[in-house]
């Protein structure tokens, strides 16, 4: 037979279609696997100690002031029927509480996960559209429209149930108190800032709020969020900023000033403080708390032992788990079998 | 054409009986008979879109994420976007549809150009050319030789003589050889007088259309006469006109009524045995997802009692009328639609996508393409590959299949000399390779130029005329009942009723004794260039006892001579006393043929005195008169004169097999393949070939053969069989069913039987052996044999074996076969192989993988299928882990969001997980992967049995998996909740909240799946390097173009994501994160892995070792170069049938085609009124005597049986 015949339908000779395309063949020998763990675990025992390191290093202080116990200065004001209530919390530094600090209040119990909770907004609204504003989206149910058929901007139940306790701490000196200065600037996203929430371009801004009525739960409309700054006010209010961007978890904290300024830059000193809260928002009816927390960060963000303590023993079992293996392999190793 | 194509189908419900007038367009047209054009497409432009959906959604997969849909419009419930769940529905049905519109179109094309072929049909008397679709009922049409027969015709006259015509039914029934049909005299009488034609105005009344290909009743009124119609009267279509040169047909049926239509049944829908166990799987998963459902429910009326009504103050009951009830109902929805990722849509399509990949590699296989018949392998199912890596049991044909059914004349002994053996010139025995040079035989112009022969000495000893030769080479050209046809002149083809004497006569045709023609008295030979004639006296004729098959001829010179030729053993009974010499000498070559593995004829002959021959014909003539008796005084009469013979020699006839049997068989063996043979063949031959092609071996303990008459021998037989090979269970003496298969319907299982065995058994036998009562102890007792062989069994039998190993035996079942015999077993398996490139499609048409040799098997099962199943296993392994792990991490946030339907992860990566993130990995790995390369599959055929016992994906390994992904999917939500919960960023901000969340789980989720992937790969080729490095960096690239400013200006409320991705994926405290996460999910997985693999390595992973050891790919396996027996066992002696057609050769009633010389005074012999054209073959279709009808009996098909897949055919 010779080879000249008709070979049309002969099938191409290449890598792909004959199935030979170069490869790696990797395979779990010991060879890759045991130094495989022990480098892992030697890699994760040194972060892990690096992040533990670095945890304990920063300062946190958390104080609660839901004011559940009858000793607690804020219990008077978890009485529903009393308005503009205030309360002090008091606490000393024996140590220089180092700067940055950042001041956040903390929920927990609270829900903002919820779908129902999550979904309810008008992200269109938020953009500053002023046809949304006379027309909120239905998924801002039940706060698309008020009783009287109104339309509600922002609408939507987080806007609703915006944070509105209020902060200012005092350093305790002989000469009296001192503010120490919050910084209220930046504490949001940029992006959340400059892209996601825009004003309208109406020029006073409280025109576009014309046929409006705030959030039922608000004390003052958006456009009056921020009395001290007007350039702070409606949807790109930096507190409102930080409420609209829901937290994950029932537990958990906002970012609420900054302590950057004046001698405080450097951080709290040593010595007594005063907390003023201005109590106003309710979360006994659903067992909440809240706290105040005062913390700074390190590159690797706030205080966590988790992450440290996890890598720690990770590594350790990596390590552990290389000797197992290298006992096995030294008594079974099987190719030469066969 | 209608245009729905339904108009037909009303009609042909109501049609009892065909009434047609030949020339009469307008009385048939008021039947509405359909016309001849034939629609095998479903759709047309304007029907496609909805049929196509309507049988798209008749799928279950499609109806349920219909339904997701539709709950995702309901606001209450809809916890996702409808995005979700259209996109990928769309795109599934998309990809669907255009697999079909382009299965549709090619179907239109095919149709169109049968339907366009055109053919010369009688209108007003002209002869006019038509397009087939245009010929209709009642239409007379003319054809010519090697055309396609139009539609199905009464066959009304032709050129030949007796209005016969010759058609070759490969194509409907898959027999080659030609097949008569003769008109009516009535009809035949027009001729091909067009006039007369046209005046033609016969009326039919037939049968309404079906699928009988074997029969036809009708009358035929014509004039005042009417005359019975039968099959023998009919050309249907699908068949081809041969060796005639015109012939005249009445269209009775067109296009969708013809016979060969109606056939093209459904075939029947083959499933996968994994296809079946991921139909059980998905019905757990359904299970297990309405579980979670109701817990989730559960919990969320639990919580909305104890927290939600609390939390009231921030998220108001829009209606509380339901309250914590009807929320926790509408949330077990909300989770339906959120947990619906563990049944992906993108399962199904990504299972088709891999097989119809592993087909194509099947397609593509150079290894598995025969030059030699130019045809590669083809992949005609594009749904069971991964089975195919399961094979358990092959069934395989005979002839054609293992063999070529070539009979080559091989070796010969003459005189005491063997021929046929080279020796080079040291005297060594050389093997004949493709460049032995062949023996020349130029000087014969007659020479048969397709026979090769290597042994030089033997035509020089036919040249210098040695007497013994010359004789031997007259006996092989006088004593055989070959027919010879010669189309033109020095154009000779023989017909012979069995392959071995083609090969014969052949061989005495190229040595220059050429077999020229024969009438009942006389035979025409032209021996050395002179043509004799010789006169036939006798033919004493083969049959199974006699072995043996003698002709008394006068010679020329008028000398009367007696040749014979039969198995050793019974001619050298026969033989004078003078050739004892001779005898053991050639005794000892036949040993060493038979050694060899050839089929060998003792050939002998004796001088008969003219005056004993006399008295003998006269003894003879009475005893052939006798009613009484006849039988035993004819074969005392053969006995008398089949005495004192002259041994000639004998002749060694290889039975070719086909390439590399052997070898495939061994290796299949090893790989723990049962395989069986059944074959039509007699008894001798299929043991014979079984011994050649290694089925059957000589250091097999015991070879049982079971060939009784009666059920009690069958049984008794069989008992004896299985108590030979398990001698402890023969105390009982009693098979007990119910102990051998423990309870009821469990599947049989494999006994181990200490040292091999072989079980031949014959078809009566198997009869029995089949029927209920005794079918189990048969299977139990062949499944303890490692080879079985039926021999004699009908195609029908081949089915019903087949049948019976799946009813019992847990296992995969494969049939390998090339003839129209085999297509039962084709259908009946679970995977059925036809061998194309032969002639007749039948075999291939209805297979589900097709190729030229049978030992391309090995290939398909040993590298294809066992990569093929690996890779799929591995994919649903693989794809159930990660789309369990997905949707797991919902439930456990779950538990910290209220229960409120509430998913991790953005919108956009549930919907782009499965169809673009993870897509193109998992198919690089389902489509690339292999353990090991082919040549160690073929080093290991062990590497196999992990497929057999489905150890590869089970309902345990799918328990691993869920088990896996349930730690992963823990690992994947408290890590990330624990590392971000009250912590913070760098820049002070929070770090917790919900879309940061997303994104580091979903980027974990990534991560860690991609890892997994890498470590299930065991073979990293540069694409898929590409895919799961591409995938990341897509996903990287799509999140933060859906994160990013611009598209959040277009659609504020679809890409709420803005900017997460860059202001938490810059966060160093994320990314340990993301490493803690993927590192821990995948560790405990190394950990296990590697013990496992030391502790108890598998042979997958003793071979990886060895191979990656190697590195260079091993030599391939040893060929065995030749299988030597050096055994005494004598071969089969070369007759394949079972009766001689002597009787036939000498009744002066046969047919045949006459020789050019002769043709001009051709003339039946007796009336043909006794005529019935219904045999094999045309060459000489037998009358129906009582032994050709058993001879019919064995190899007859019962047609009806039989599909016909159209495309082929037309």
């Amino acid at each position: 037979m010779s080879k000249e015949e008709n070979t049309a339908n002969r099938p191409d000779n290449t890598a792909f279609t004959q199935q030979r395309l170069p490869a790696w063949q990797p395979m779990l020998s010991a060879g890759i696997v045991i130094p495989g763990f022990v480098i892992i675990g030697v890699a994760f025992i040194g972060i892990g100690v690096a992040l533990f390191v670095t945890s304990q290093n920063i300062q946190v202080l958390e104080k609660d002031y839901t004011g559940i116990e009858r000793n607690s200065s804020c219990f008077k004001c978890t009485n529903p029927r009393v308005k503009n209530c205030n309360c002090t919390i008091n606490f000393s530094l024996d140590k220089l509480f180092e700067g940055p600090v950042f001041v956040y209040y903390g929920l927990s119990n609270y829900f903002q996960n919820y779908r129902k909770y999550g979904v309810s907004k008008d992200a269109v609204q938020l953009t500053g559209d002023l046809a949304y504003f006379t027309e909120p989206s239905t998924t801002c149910a039940p706060y698309q429209r008020d009783a009287k058929d109104k339309p509600i901007v922002p609408c939507g139940s987080i806007a609703n149930s915006m944070f509105n306790d209020t902060f200012k701490l005092f350093q305790i000196v002989n000469s009296g108190n001192v503010e120490v200065p919050f910084d209220g600037k930046g504490i949001a996203w940029w992006t959340d800032y400059n892209i996601k929430y825009r004003n309208p371009t109406t020029n006073p801004l409280k025109n576009a709020f014309n046929d409006t009525v705030k959030p039922i739960f608000w004390p003052r409309p958006a456009y009056e969020l921020d009395p001290t700054n007007s350039a702070n006010n409606g949807f790109i209010n930096q507190d409102f900023l930080v409420w609209m961007r829901r937290s994950a978890l029932p537990n958990f904290r906002k970012l609420y000033r900054r302590i950057t300024e004046g001698e405080y830059a450097k951080g709290l000193p040593a010595g007594d403080y005063a907390l003023v809260i201005g109590y106003n928002y309710p979360v006994l009816a659903f067992e909440g708390r809240k706290k105040v927390v005062f913390s700074n960060v390190s590159w690797m963000g706030g205080k966590n032992q988790f992450l440290g303590i996890a890598y720690l023993v990770i590594g350790s079992l990596c390590v552990v788990m290389s000797i197992v293996m290298l006992i096995v392999y030294a008594k079974f190793k099987f190719p030469d079998e066969e | 054409m209608s245009f729905f194509g339904m108009t037909w189908k009303r009609n042909r419900e109501t049609e009892f009986e065909r009434k047609l007038r030949a020339n009469d367009r307008e009385y048939n047209l008021s039947f509405e008979y359909a016309t001849n054009g034939i629609k095998t497409s479903k759709y047309n432009f304007f029907t496609f879109l909805p049929l196509n959906l309507f049988e798209q959604f008749q799928r279950i997969a499609n109806v349920y994420f219909l339904f997701l849909l539709l709950l995702q419009v309901i606001p209450q419930i809809s916890s996702l976007s409808w995005f979700t769940t259209v996109v990928p529905l769309v795109l599934v049905l998309a990809v669907t549809a255009a697999k079909d519109a382009t299965d549709d179109i090619n179907r239109h094309r095919s149709d169109n150009r049968v339907n366009n072929r055109k053919v010369e049909v009688l209108i007003d008397g002209k002869l006019c050319s038509e397009r087939w679709m245009d010929v209709k009922v009642g239409d007379i049409i003319k054809l010519e030789s090697n055309q396609f027969i139009t539609a199905d015709l009464l066959l009304l006259s032709s050129s030949e003589p007796l209005n016969l015509v010759y058609i070759e039914t490969a194509e409907l029934d898959g027999e080659t050889n030609l097949k008569v049909r003769q008109a009516l005299i009535v009809t035949g009488a027009l001729g091909d007088d067009i006039s007369r034609l046209a005046g033609f105005n016969g009326e039919v009344c037939c049968e309404p259309p079906n699928n009988r290909l074997d029969h036809f009743t009708g009358t035929l009124l014509f004039g005042e006469h009417k005359f019975s119609l039968d099959n023998g009267k009919v050309l249907l279509r699908g068949c081809t006109l041969r060796n005639t040169h015109w012939c005249y047909g009445l269209v009775l049926f067109g296009g969708p009524d013809t016979k060969l239509m109606q056939n093209c049944g459904k075939n029947s829908f083959k499933r996968t045995s994994i296809d079946r166990l991921m139909n059980v799987l998905v019905l757990c998963i359904f299970g297990v997802l309405a579980l979670m459902c109701a817990v989730l429910a559960v919990g969320n009326y639990l919580w909305e009692i104890n927290k939600g009504y609390q939390f009231n103050v921030f998220l108001p009951r829009e209606d509380d009328s339901g309250g914590a009830s009807l929320s926790a109902f509408l949330t077990f929805w909300s989770y339906v639609i959120i947990l619906n990722t563990v049944v992906p849509i993108s399962l199904y399509v990504s299972v088709e996508i891999i097989r119809l990949g592993n087909s194509f590699y099947i397609d593509w296989d150079r290894k598995m393409y025969d030059a030699r018949s130019d045809t590669p392998a083809e992949a005609r199912t594009t749904t069971l590959n991964e089975e195919l890596g399961q094979i358990k049991y092959i069934f395989s044909d005979k002839t054609g299949t293992l063999t070529q059914n070539i009979m080559t004349f091989n070796k010969c002994t003459i005189n005491g000399k063997t021929y046929g053996d080279v020796y080079d010139y040291l005297g060594q025995r050389q093997d004949v390779t493709e460049n032995t040079e062949v023996v020349d035989f130029s000087f014969n112009p007659l020479a048969d130029p397709k026979f090769s022969f290597y042994d030089h000495s033997l035509v020089e000893a036919v040249k210098l005329g040695i007497p013994e030769v010359q004789g031997f080479f007259r006996l092989l050209a006088l004593c055989h009942t070959v027919m010879a046809e010669e189309k033109s002149k020095d154009q000779l083809a023989y017909q012979a009723q069995s392959p071995d004497e083609g090969a014969l006569v052949t061989a005495a045709r190229n040595f220059g004794f050429v077999f020229r023609s024969r009438t009942p008295e006389s035979i025409t030979v032209v021996e050395m260039g002179e043509q004799q004639r010789y006169e036939l006296l006798a033919i004493l004729d083969f049959d199974n006892v006699r072995k043996r098959m003698s002709v008394i001829v006068r010679s020329p010179e008028g000398k009367v001579s007696l040749y014979c030729k039969g198995a050793d053993s019974v001619i050298f009974e026969r033989l004078h006393p003078s050739c004892r010499k001779l005898m053991e000498v050639t005794t000892e070559h036949l040993n060493e043929f038979a050694g060899d593995g050839l089929r060998t004829l003792a050939l002998a002959y004796k001088d008969v005195d003219e005056d004993f021959y006399s008295r003998w014909k006269q003894r003879h003539h009475k005893a052939s008169t006798t009613l009484e008796n006849r039988e035993a005084q004819l074969d005392q009469l053969f006995e008398e004169i089949e005495t004192d013979l002259l041994l000639l020699g004998a002749t060694a006839i290889e039975d070719k097999l086909q390439d590399g049997v052997p070898q495939t068989i061994e290796q299949l063996a090893k790989a723990d393949i049962k395989i069986w043979v059944l074959t039509g063949d007699k008894q001798e031959t299929a043991e014979n070939i079984g011994y050649s092609c290694n089925l059957l071996r000589e250091e097999m303990n015991d070879v049982f053969i079971v060939s009784g008459n009666t059920p009690e021998e069958v049984k008794q037989q069989l008992r004896s069989a299985w108590m030979t090979m398990k001698p402890d269970m023969a105390e009982g003496m009693v098979f007990l069913p119910e102990k051998i298969l423990g309870k009821v319907g469990s599947a049989l299982k494999d006994e181990v039987v200490s040292g091999e065995y072989g079980l031949v058994i014959n078809g009566n036998s198997l009869a029995y052996a089949l029927e209920e009562a005794m079918e189990l102890e048969f299977l139990w007792t062949a499944c303890m044999c490692q080879a079985v062989i039926c021999c004699r069994v009908t195609p029908l039998q081949k089915a019903q074996v087949v049948e019976l190993v799946k009813k019992y035996k847990k296992a995969v079942t494969l049939a390998i076969g090339d003839g129209a015999n085999d297509v039962s077993m084709i259908k009946a398996a679970h995977i059925g192989v036809g061998i194309s490139g032969q002639e007749g499609m039948q075999a291939v048409s209805s297979s589900d993988y097709s190729f030229a040799q049978f030992r391309f098997l090995q290939r398909l099962l040993l590298v294809h299928g066992r990569w093929s199943y690996l890779r799929m296993c591995k994919f649903l392994r693989y794809f159930f882990y990660k789309n369990f792990t997905f949707t797991f991490v919902h439930f456990w946030f779950a538990f910290f969001c209220g229960f409120s339907a509430q998913t991790v992860y953005d919108e956009w990566f549930i919907t782009l997980y499965n169809l673009v993130y993870t897509a193109l990995p998992v198919l690089g790995l389902s489509l690339f992967d292999q353990d090991v390369n082919d040549a160690w599959s073929f080093r290991h055929p062990q590497l196999y049995g992990p497929g057999q016992l489905n150890l590869y994906f089970s309902k345990m390994a799918f328990f691993k998996c869920a088990l896996h992904s349930g730690f992963s999917s823990l690992v994947l939500f408290f890590i990330p909740y624990a590392a971000m919960s009250d912590s913070m960023r760098q820049d002070g901000k929070d770090l917790g909240d919900y879309q940061s969340f997303a994104v580091v789980t979903q980027t974990c989720l990534l991560f860690t799946v991609c890892i997994q992937l890498s470590l299930e790969m065991s073979y990293w080729t540069a694409v898929n390097t590409l895919f799961i490095v591409g995938s990341l960096l897509l996903y990287f690239g799509v999140t933060f173009t859906m994160y990013s400013n611009g598209l959040f200006r277009l659609f504020p409320s679809a890409f709420s994501f803005i900017g997460t991705a860059r202001n938490t994926l810059n966060q160093s405290n994320v990314w340990l994160t993301i490493l803690l996460t993927s590192i821990l999910c995948v560790l405990p997985v190394l950990t296990y892995r590697f013990l496992t693999i030391q502790l108890w390595p598998t042979i997958n992973d003793k071979v990886m070792f060895k191979a990656r050891q190697a590195k260079a790919a091993p030599p391939p396996p040893s060929k065995r170069t030749r299988i030597r027996r050096g055994s005494s066992r004598r071969s089969g002696y070369a007759f394949s049938h079972a009766q001689g057609y002597g009787e036939l050769v000498t009744s002066r009633r046969f047919l045949r085609r006459p020789a050019v010389s002769h043709s001009s005074h051709f003339t039946p012999m007796k009336s043909t009124s006794s005529f019935i054209p219904m045999g094999r073959s045309a060459g000489y279709s037998p009358t129906d005597g009582p032994h050709n009808a058993k001879a019919q009996g064995v190899e007859g098909t019962s047609l009806q049986m039989y599909r016909v897949i159209q495309d082929q055919t037309l």
